[in-house]
């Protein structure tokens, strides 16, 4: 199963993109797009990923392993930060929204436009 | 437009995105043979270059430490932007909106006696795992991004035991806001100071110890994480203690008026 790692990032990225759009709650909206973000964990890893490779460390172990790619694991990590940062914006934006308009669902917000 | 249109629409992108996606997927390289030319290249030089075992902070904190430092300055702003955008709530907060209010008249059952202990309990080995891995990057699969986290973590076991009076005693903000900018300017201070030493900006110019995976092999490398751990720390106690004070201070004011 060559492709299957990808067809689930496709997977969840639709999944994720289909609970955004149907969604009538900010708050699950948000969990939402994190779960759009997981894709792309799933897909760095699975593109570093070689077969047989041990994890990148090189304690205790043979100085040169055959090893999966350090790089795009460092680069899995970045990602998982600026999800943070995104989640705890979008968060307080929820907040806001709620206090000033009282209402969670982006279909009533709508009409606040303008 | 109605949600069922809405829908379609959205169909019919999704299957069209779907399509692109496997399209792309199908020109990379099969699962399991990567050929990308930095990883292994890494993992031949890194003992010889820096003696860390831990190859992913390596290139965090070393390969690609530029990068980091932009990294996390983004958990900086972000932490310094929600302040701000829930800031402005504060002063609106002694109106009383009506929703706002139905949330304040919520029962909120009482934190049982099992959770107090088992959390009052996990909260001094959820910090010393924190500082362990903050402090140990160089060595194993650790660094200051998620030993900060799990620092935080420690601050939300006593938040959850339900002693939030202790909770906010025990963040103040003037502490997190210096350790915040101890953490991130720490980092930027690191590559400064190898300019003032007239060597490239964040070059390793701490020892790099003789045994690989020691604490204290792999120069700048633990420094950087301990100072990250501090930023990370303080940034997600600062996010999630922004969005708790929501909470917190609607139950203060409660207890007062029922008392």
């Amino acid at each position: 199963m060559q492709v299957f790692p990808f067809l689930v990032v496709a997977w969840i990225v639709v999944v994720g993109l289909y609970g955004m759009v149907t969604s009538r709650d900010l708050i699950h909206q948000i969990i939402c797009l994190i779960v759009v973000q997981s894709s792309t964990y799933v897909l760095l890893l699975g593109v570093g990923y070689v077969t047989g490779g041990v994890a990148p460390y090189l304690f205790d172990i043979s100085p040169h392993p055959k090893a999966v790619d350090p790089v795009v694991q460092a680069l899995a990590l970045t990602d998982v930060v600026v999800e943070a940062a995104v989640t705890a914006l979008l968060l307080s934006f929820a907040v806001q929204a709620y206090k000033r308009f009282g209402t969670l669902d982006p279909h009533d917000l709508a009409e606040f436009k303008g | 437009m109605t949600s069922r249109q809405r829908l379609w629409l959205f169909a019919l992108g999704a299957a069209g995105l779907v399509a692109c996606y496997l399209w792309a997927f199908a020109g990379l390289p099969g699962f399991g043979h990567y050929p990308g030319p930095y990883g292994p290249e890494i993992m031949r030089h890194v003992l010889a270059q820096t003696n860390a075992t831990g190859v992913v902070s390596a290139v965090n904190f070393e390969y690609r430490g530029f990068d980091t430092l932009g990294e996390e300055f983004i958990l900086f702003t972000a932490a310094a932007g929600m302040s701000v955008v829930l800031r402005r709530l504060r002063g609106e907060r002694e109106e009383d909106s009506s929703p706002a209010a139905d949330a304040a008249n919520r029962q909120i059952p009482a934190t049982s006696a099992a959770v107090r202990v088992v959390t009052l309990l996990m909260v001094g080995p959820t910090a010393v795992i924190g500082w362990w891995l903050a402090t140990h990057a160089q060595t194993n699969p650790s660094g200051g991004f998620q030993g900060g986290v799990i620092l935080a973590t420690a601050f939300f076991l006593v938040y959850l035991s339900g002693e939030f009076i202790v909770f906010r005693r025990l963040r103040p903000d003037t502490v997190l806001d210096a350790s915040e900018a101890i953490g991130a300017g720490g980092f930027a201070a690191v590559g400064v100071t190898a300019v003032a030493m007239s060597l490239p900006y964040l070059y390793n110019y701490l020892p790099l110890g003789t045994i690989p995976g020691a604490i204290s092999s792999g120069g700048t490398i633990a420094l950087i994480s301990f100072l990250v751990g501090i930023e990370v720390a303080a940034a997600f106690v600062l996010i999630i203690g922004e969005l708790l004070d929501q909470t917190l201070l609607r139950r203060e004011a409660r207890s007062e008026g029922s008392s």
